[in-house]
């Protein structure tokens, strides 16, 4: 029988020769994150089963990155909860406050692979289908679940598949085409789907473009992002983990397979407009629009290649004396990487803040919230009504070129028009 | 089951339903006290044991925070009745034990402060302000079980060595 990817994937996890769309299964998973937000939650939940270890301590992962270092008594106290849990447990994956954004130390630290089911309770979880795996976001109490027996039921998505043709612009990137993606179908576009991403367009793009096309899977509903691997993405995943895997390819009959063409030959940079995902306008349309913030980082845009084209436009150029720009690399990698390459100077010298690797104020619980009235242009992969602070506040989504190019002028600019 | 209705749009997310800086918290007589206070920062005080929330397409569309159906269940809300659910709170709803109901173009008929009764055997939604009845769309068996027994926890608590194996 012909399978999408996805299904191949399922199949496998499940011990099944063939799994079907919409079909329930239970699925052996191989890799399950928690952080330090929703972490206790899960925490809490699998005591409560009435189990006194977890399945696997070597599967699971805990990465402290929402709020690092605790900005409150709370968020201390859940640290604590969960650095209990780690020795308890006997956890041997732990990354502290110190390491990043969850989303981006996964596939750095080698936990991603190809053809694995991994779980994270956090819905940027789709994030890891870059590297071809079948990856989602779930629940605390679903997490009580995988800590308890390593298994977790998934209803077989269908898939959409994204076909993406053409080369991109001058400044426009990976962010453009998928916020023109979610914009095209909506924010429950693909809900229940798996969203995957194929055509030369994707062929030719960095494993770190690609996960910011997966990381965004889930603002159209998606259950997970997927890009078939390649020799790109073996070249990714063999400089880092000595994990054994399998590379699954979908087969284009598949019966569950949706085919949507994109063409991006003549994309302008997007941007999403407040308050949904899907508002998306090209720049065009919200040029000069004043802005009070500009948050470069996250786990769809704060990797080492975003922090190099912000830096590129930046250098020599000061940011707006009516604005505040927060630089935030996504892991202490991406950090240790900018710094050796002169960025992080440019970005001082340039009178942004560079602030430790974590998720910033792109869900509103950190560091540099907004207040009221105030607008927020973010390379991050939400702009819901309050979800950087207040909930007068107003967040607009962009890539880093486009961020970086609007602090300078302090409000929305096309960085093709710079210079 | 009765209750009064509170509406609420399209793509309510969970940030409208519990915003970013009270993931701290976990209790959920704390979360409700915040419950919905992004779309409404009145409805906490507002809210009645029993109330049923109403909403569009795409309820509970963003994070996964299951702080966001535990603040709904700890305000006394007896169920959520929308057009379509975002996947993950889908989930996440019926392993904490809050019942939701899939009812087709319900936000266009029901209007806010009217009285719903669901009868569940039926699977009919009525609003007693109208006299209007909806058909609401049935669970997966799988999921009704879960839910029957209070949420996913206390369904393990039985089945667990029986999954692991
Ligand atoms: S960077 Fe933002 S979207 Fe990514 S994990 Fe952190 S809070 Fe979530």
């Amino acid at each position: 029988m012909s399978m999408t990817m996805a299904e191949k994937i399922l199949a496998k996890s499940s011990g099944k020769k063939e799994v079907e769309a919409g079909e329930i299964v239970m699925a052996n998973i191989d890799v399950a994150m928690t952080h330090d937000l929703t972490g206790p939650l899960s925490v809490e939940s699998f005591e409560k089963i009435g189990v006194s270890e977890v399945w696997d301590p070597e599967k699971i992962v805990i990465v402290f990155d929402h709020q690092v270092p605790a900005d409150s008594l709370d968020a201390a106290q859940n640290h604590k909860i969960m650095r209990k849990f780690v020795k308890e447990q006997k956890i041997t994956n732990f990354y502290d406050v110190r390491e990043g954004v969850c989303h981006q130390v996964l596939p750095e630290k080698g936990h991603v692979v190809p053809g694995e089911v991994i779980v994270g309770t956090d819905s940027h979880t789709c994030t890891h289908g870059a590297l071809g795996a079948f990856s989602t976001g779930i629940g605390s109490t679903d997490m009580s679940m995988v800590f308890a027996t390593g298994k977790l039921w998934f209803k077989v998505p269908e898939t959409i598949k994204f076909n993406i043709e053409g080369t991109l612009g001058k400044h426009v990137y990976a962010k453009d085409v998928v916020l023109n993606i979610i914009g095209q179908i909506g924010a429950d576009g693909a809900t229940y789907k798996a969203c995957e991403f194929g055509g030369e367009t994707t062929e030719n793009l960095s494993v770190s473009d690609r996960m910011v096309l997966c990381n965004m899977a889930i603002e159209m509903g998606g259950k997970t992002g997927l890009v078939e691997p390649d020799q790109k993405t073996l070249n990714y995943v063999n400089a880092r983990s000595d994990k054994s895997y399998e590379v699954f390819k979908g087969d284009e009959d598949a019966a569950s397979l949706e085919i949507m063409d994109i063409d991006v030959n003549d994309l302008e940079p997007q941007i999403a407009c407040p308050h949904n995902v899907d508002n998306v306008k090209g720049i065009s349309d919200v040029e000069g629009t004043p802005i009070d913030q500009v948050f470069l980082g996250s786990c769809t845009n704060g990797r080492i290649q975003d922090l190099r084209d912000a830096a590129n436009i930046l250098k020599g150029n000061k940011v707006s004396d009516n604005i505040r720009m927060l630089v935030i690399p996504a892991s202490r990698e991406v950090y240790t990487k900018a710094l050796n390459e002169g960025l992080m100077n440019i970005f001082v010298d340039a009178g942004a803040l560079v602030c430790n690797p974590c998720c910033g104020p792109c869900l509103g619980g950190h560091v540099g919230l907004i207040g009221p009235g105030e607008v927020s242009l973010s390379t991050s992969n939400r702009n819901f009504k309050g979800r950087q602070g207040s909930a007068e506040g107003e967040v607009y989504l962009s890539s880093a070129a486009v961020a970086a190019a609007s602090a300078i002028t302090g409000k929305i600019e096309d960085p093709r028009d710079l210079k | 089951m009765k209750g009064k209705a509170w509406k609420f749009g399209n793509d309510i997310d969970t940030d409208l339903i519990l915003p970013g800086r009270y993931l701290v918290l976990r209790d959920p007589e704390d979360l409700a006290a915040h419950v919905m206070e992004g779309a409404d920062p009145e409805f906490a005080k507002k809210v009645n044991n029993g109330d049923i929330l109403v909403g569009g397409t795409n309820f509970g569309c963003g994070s996964s925070r299951e702080h966001a159906p535990i603040a709904i269940k700890g305000a006394g809300i007896s169920v959520v009745v929308a057009e379509s659910f975002a996947r993950i709170f889908y989930r996440n709803a019926i392993n904490i034990g809050l019942p939701l109901m899939e009812v087709k173009d319900i936000s266009k008929y029901v209007s806010e402060g009217d009285e719903l009764e669901i009868d569940m055997e039926k699977g009919v939604l009525k609003d007693l302000n109208t006299g209007k009845e909806f058909e609401i769309k049935g669970l997966p068996e799988f999921m009704l079980e879960i839910l029957n027994e209070g949420g996913l926890i206390p369904y393990l608590k039985d089945k667990v060595n029986e999954i692991k194996q």
